[in-house]
């Protein structure tokens, strides 16, 4: 680890001068993931600018029936929220599938989003990688591909991103409240993530010196009858092969509306359009679950690899999408 | 010996005398030895499979303030012998294997010496390397014997012919992942190397042996062993990986000696542990099986092919167990290794009897479902009379026991055998069987002495306790052989101050080490009587074991698989074992041991895969993110039972070790349970869900 | 670049100054000799590192030192005294003769951890206790986890606790250990615990 300047500015908008006044200066929020690299050496920052106090670490309600989450909001205390747990469980269920209770203590709302990925060697500084090096090759391809993307991947880069929240976030149209050098804005949090193309150096849309304050979830009636299923090796403590975050609407026997995003599959948590306009006017059937799958994983593209490579995550992650909303389903039935 | 047949002691479930320290975490593992102005040490790795160092550039790292010295191959004192290749640390610049250390900085903190170490540039004259392990390699060859001192292949009979005539056959190939010990305290050391009347070198090592350190230092270094202490109270778990020493201790040491008078401290980084900590080699099994239609065995061939490192060769003995296991006329075992460009493979929890309990217990369930006969009566059916192979009785065997004790406990025969009929919510369920054994093993050398202080006892040996329990269960042992409540006994274990001892290594431990005690004390009473009077002492060293009989410990395991019918997921609510396992010293220690062993077992079968990738001989998965353990969440309902089993001519006590045996045959339980829950047999482990998934899809 | 802190850890403040780049757990092992939490993996993948920090559960490994100026720190070792009210502390357990340690005041967690043998070799030992008594701190909260039914008030059951406890990895594998003795523990100090 190089050594690094460390400071704790009084209010976020300092700590956005700041960073945005050293090309190499990286918040430091939770820190589950950024001293992680730090010891790997993924990141060498000369300075490290401290917001974790600054933050609000409120679960605010609008007027208009939003929550606010401040960006200091620890997973854990988000997951416990009761209006979450009421209006959104598939938000409060993601983040308890994510990392463990002492990580959940830890992450922040606002940093969680901005997690890297998991990619074996991507944290390997001594393999290729043109995420971490751009340029350098890709070393999954051909490799260790398990844990790779299905959906929207290049040439470049077939990593996935590996949060769980993000996958639940991106279904409930949450929205991102981004401070910046240039003021504040607002950004869907479908449209934070983007995909590698062919610079998958980048993981989101935010500049440097962005600083992510809070996250709004509009309300959203839908997403009282919302779940998240996360499959993955092992039974805790480990990141998704696939994940479903869902919400549907039941009426007559006949889904109205639905939203779905997959998580494991893809370098953005991947909001599922097409399967929610299969689903749209559906009868409850676990034929149109898999039809809806199919839909959104008509452009699906395995990989090759080491024990195997990835293709089973296609019939997994359409029987997962299938059971997920069964579940949803029969559970608004009783 | 009068205690074995009135035992106070040996027997009783007392608390770990070392609870308190470990629950508070005031236990002093090796890098926490209270050492003032302690340098530390980070390793420097090749990021190549096999070549040649042509330039290392130190300039950088030596720059660094606080950097005390950057060790190369061209600055490193000359060792006296490189015999053993794995310890020939930094002798010259060749390149074996990827993550081999080649360069060592040593800095007055741990953030300066692995910043530095990040800064030494380094070129090589790359090679081509060989890392893939296959079956059908042309380069396969037959080591002169296998770990440790086996023969490579066994053959009697004729295998072939008795598979053509066969009634029923099974012909099929199975194969363990490569696995990593990954003990949960990294291998770790703080050397120390005094200059004054000539040297002497202190090392506090994880190590599951003192004694044996130190001798293979000695002999590394040229010194006289009198000149080399080892001292390790505590081990933070090893499972074979701290049995032998590896590279580090010889960094750590290398390290002091560049800094005369001042300590050193050396941790492994956990994904260094990938490289330079040994591991459990891949096996690939071809089990034949060939029987007549009542289940007799008229064929049992174990086929074995693994690799091992082009500069260590290390054979897992993986055929040795099926060559006892079961009666039949026609056996034949082999063994193959391919020598690649990787690291060094060494013990892993039960080397041998692990993986090679895998294959043959699944061939077993294979074979009773082509006979439509219960597996546990196909096992009954093939129980030698006499040890196969040698012809000797056995000085207890009790399979059928635990298989029949197994059955009653776990509900076995309310089983209806047909796969993938039952149904628990969205779960598949099934059950499986399979058998264990881990060999009665005792080491040649081991020395206890036990003195009269007050009106205490203390016993010394420089044994270890790597959470097996030696610091109870050695006291209760002593206070037996010497007729005193356990409460007058101390033990003083883990420093080659304390007379020599075996490494805690093939479940040997309590065999040796106890036998030592129990003859010390016989010593003791016999020169002084019952009151010796205050530091009276005698010594006493293991004999040599009965060699009329062949001895073993069995045990049989059960599982019930639950197999997710959408996904796919693997769980596995349920374990039961059933052990028998001579004479329990301590219930409450032996029980963690056996649920241990079986719950890194199921860690094996669901979970544990070091992924190398050929390309670059590297295991990418190297660390515990990636490298999927059991948590707890994975485990829900692991019950250990015994045997009350009076073996007279294992030891003094009684007593069979239980370090490894937990270990043995789970995979396979797990296994056939999974066939029996979904109908798929998964013959490569782990079992993950992708592997049971196609069959998912076209039910 | 160093800095100077202070840190309240199990009850005395220490007073430090440290490299930026130094973790909360390297601070505690290697400048302080705190040695109780223990470095596993040192990347937040096994939870032996565990501490509480202002009453939560924590890694320290991922924690930089630089940020706990003036926060509260509580290792295995202050357990006891930060959790129990010295009339409450009991004796240590057994037979009374340890290799050292032998008069120390334990927390009934610790207590309950020698009593179901919740360990073997020890190493990860002091992070699970820690992370059991966060953890039931938590769930006297009410926070839910991964395996809470939906809505549902969690009842502290075999699957809440091994959920709750899978950030502690146990090589030596005393899970099935280490969940009845935090139901003996929590049950100890009055919490309602399910079969």
């Amino acid at each position: 680890m190089r050594p690094f300047d460390y400071r704790s500015p009084a209010d976020p908008a300092e700590a956005v001068r700041t960073v945005a006044g050293d090309p190499t200066a990286v918040f430091l929020g939770g820190g589950t993931n950024l001293v992680d690299h730090l010891k790997l050496g993924v990141v060498a920052p000369r300075l490290v600018v401290g917001v974790a106090g600054l933050l609000s670490t409120e679960v605010e309600e609008l007027d208009s029936g939003t929550l606010r989450i401040g960006a200091g909001v620890s997973n854990s205390e988000l997951a416990a929220d009761p209006r979450v747990r009421e209006r959104f469980p598939v938000l409060s269920q993601a983040l308890l599938s994510g990392a463990s209770g002492q990580l959940r203590n830890m992450a922040t709302t606002g940093g969680n989003p901005l997690q890297r990925t998991r990619c074996v060697y991507f944290q390997d500084v001594t393999t290729p990688c043109n995420k971490r090096r751009p340029g350098s090759g890709c070393s999954a391809l051909g490799g260790w591909t398990r844990n790779h993307a299905i959906l929207g991947a290049s040439e470049q880069c077939v990593a996935v991103h590996p949060s769980d929240m993000a996958v639940a976030m991106t279904a409930l149209d949450a929205e991102v409240r981004v401070l910046g050098p240039d003021g504040e804005r607002t950004v869907p949090f479908g449209a934070l993530h983007r995909l590698p193309g062919d610079t998958p150096e980048r993981d989101t849309v935010l500049g440097h010196g962005e600083l992510i304050t809070a996250i709004d979830l509009p309300a959203l009636p839908i997403a009282r009858r919302s779940a998240y299923r996360k499959v993955r090796d092992r039974a805790s403590y480990a990141f998704a092969l696939v994940s479903v975050a869902a919400a549907v609407e039941v009426r007559d026997g006949v889904i109205t509306d639905a939203r779905i995003a997959f998580g494991g599959v893809a370098h953005v948590p991947w909001r599922a359009r097409r399967a929610e306009d299969v689903l749209r006017g559906s009868e409850v059937s676990d034929r149109r679950y898999r039809a809806a799958a199919d839909a959104e994983l008509a452009d699906a593209r395995p990989l090759d690899g080491l024990d195997g490579g990835n293709g089973f995550k296609i019939p997994l992650l359409r029987r997962t999408l299938a059971a997920t909303l069964r579940d949803l389903v029969r559970e608004g039935a009783r | 010996m009068t205690f074995l047949s009135a035992p106070d002691a040996i027997g009783s479930d007392l608390p770990r005398r070392d609870g308190p320290a470990k629950v508070l975490g005031t236990a002093v593992y090796a890098y926490e030895t209270p050492a003032d102005g302690a340098a530390y040490v980070h390793p420097v790795q090749a990021t190549i499979a096999r070549g040649r160092i042509t330039e290392l550039d130190t300039t950088a790292a030596e720059a660094l303030d606080g950097v005390a010295a950057v060790l190369t191959p061209a600055t490193t004192e000359r060792l006296a012998s490189t015999d053993d290749r794995e310890l020939a640390a930094l002798q010259d610049e060749e390149v074996a294997f990827r993550g081999q250390v080649i360069a060592l900085v040593v800095a007055d903190s741990s953030e300066t010496a692995r910043h530095a170490a990040s800064l030494v540039e380094v070129a090589y004259a790359q090679q081509a390397h060989d890392a893939e392990l296959r079956a059908d390699r042309d380069d396969l060859y037959a080591p002169e014997q296998v770990n440790p001192t086996f023969p490579t292949d066994t053959a009697e009979g004729d295998v072939e012919a008795a598979l053509a005539a066969a009634e029923v056959t099974v012909q099929q190939t199975y194969t363990t992942a490569m696995n990593h010990n990954n003990p949960m305290e990294p291998h770790a050391t703080t050397a120390l190397w005094d200059p004054a009347d000539g040297g002497s070198l202190t090392l506090w090592d994880s190590t599951q042996g003192v004694h044996p350190t130190r001798a293979a230092l000695a002999r590394v270094f040229g010194l006289d062993e009198q000149r080399i202490r080892v001292v390790c109270p505590y081990v933070g778990g090893g499972f074979g990986s701290k049995g032998q020493p590896h590279v580090n201790v010889v960094l750590a040491a290398l390290a002091a000696r560049a800094l005369p008078g001042q300590p050193v401290r050396l941790a492994l980084t956990r994904q260094q542990m990938f490289c330079l900590a040994g591991y459990r080699t891949p096996t690939i099994l071809r089990c034949s099986l060939g029987a007549d239609r009542d289940g007799t065995l008229t064929a049992l061939a174990v086929d074995v092919v693994e690799q091992t490192s082009r500069i260590k060769e290390f054979a897992e003995q993986t055929g040795v167990p099926a060559r006892i296991m079961y009666a039949t006329a026609n056996r034949r075992t082999t063994h193959r290794l391919a020598a690649l460009d990787v690291p060094v493979p060494s013990w892993m929890r039960a080397p041998g009897e692990c993986p090679g309990m895998f294959g043959p217990e699944v061939a077993m369930d294979e074979l009773a479902e082509r006979l439509g006969m219960d597996p546990i009566d196909l096992r009954v059916r093939n129980e030698p009379e006499v040890e196969p192979g040698s012809g000797k009785p056995f000085s207890s065997r009790n399979l059928v026991g635990c298989l029949r004790e197994g059955a009653e406990r776990f509900g076995w025969s309310r089983r209806d055998p047909r796969p993938g009929v039952r149904r628990r919510g969205a779960w598949l369920v099934g059950t499986g069987v399979a058998a264990s054994t881990y060999p009665v093993n005792r080491m040649s050398q081991s020395t206890a002495v036990i003195r009269r202080v007050g009106d205490r006892y203390v016993a010394e040996i420089g044994a270890a306790d790597l959470g097996t329990g030696t610091w109870t269960t050695l006291p209760q042992i002593a206070a037996d052989a010497l007729g005193v409540p356990v409460s007058r006994v101390e033990v003083r274990i883990g420093d080659t101050d304390y007379p020599m001892a075996s490494v805690a290594g093939g479940s040997s431990g309590m065999t040796t080490w106890g036998s030592a005690v129990v003859e010390a004390a016989r010593a003791l009473r016999e020169r002084y009587g019952n009151e010796p009077p205050d530091g009276a002492a005698a010594s006493g060293s293991v004999g040599r074991p009965d060699d009329r009989y062949a001895m073993h410990a069995f045990g049989a395991q059960f599982a019930e698989a639950h197999i997710h019918t959408d996904t796919g997921e693997v769980r596995v609510p349920r374990l039961l074992g059933v052990f028998a396992a001579g004479r329990i010293i301590n219930p409450r220690t032996a029980r963690s041991q056996f649920i241990g062993g079986m719950t890194m077992g199921l860690s094996m079968a669901l979970h544990e895969s070091s992924v190398l990738d050929p390309r670059s001989g590297h295991v990418v998965n190297h660390d515990l993110a990636e490298y999927h353990i059991t948590v707890n969440a994975d485990v829900s309902e692991i019950e250990a039972y015994w045997l009350p089993e009076h073996d007279p001519h294992v030891n003094a006590m009684g007593s069979k070790g239980i370090g490894e045996i937990g270990i043995v045959g789970t995979a396979a339980a797990v296994s056939n349970a999974v066939w029996h829950a979904c109908g798929v047999r998964v013959r490569d482990l782990p079992i993950t869900l992708d592997k049971v998934l196609p069959a998912l899809e076209e039910g | 670049m160093h800095t100077e802190i202070t840190v309240r850890v199990d009850g005395a403040p220490r007073r430090l100054t440290v490299d930026t780049r130094t973790t909360l757990l390297d601070a505690l092992r290697e400048r302080l000799g705190v040695t109780s939490p223990k470095k596993g993996c040192d990347h937040g993948q096994c939870g032996a590192c565990t501490v509480l920090s202002g009453g939560k559960r924590v890694l320290s490994c991922l924690t930089l030192a630089v940020t706990q100026d003036g926060a509260r720190v509580t290792t295995a070792e202050g357990l006891a005294a930060e959790d129990t009210a010295p009339d409450e502390r009991g004796p240590v357990d057994g037979d009374g003769r340890s290799p050292d340690d032998t008069d120390r005041h334990l927390h009934p967690v610790q207590r309950a951890f020698i009593d179901r043998d919740a360990f073997q070799c020890g190493y990860c030992t002091p992070g699970q206790v820690v992370s059991a008594v966060g953890m039931l701190r938590e769930f006297a909260r009410g926070w839910p986890s991964a395996v809470t039914e939906g809505g549902r008030e969690p009842r502290l059951d075999h699957a809440e606790i091994a959920e709750r406890m899978s950030g502690n990895l146990c090589r030596c594998a005393a899970y099935v250990n280490i969940v009845p003795a935090i139901q003996q523990a929590a049950a100890e100090a009055g919490t309602e615990v399910a079969g």
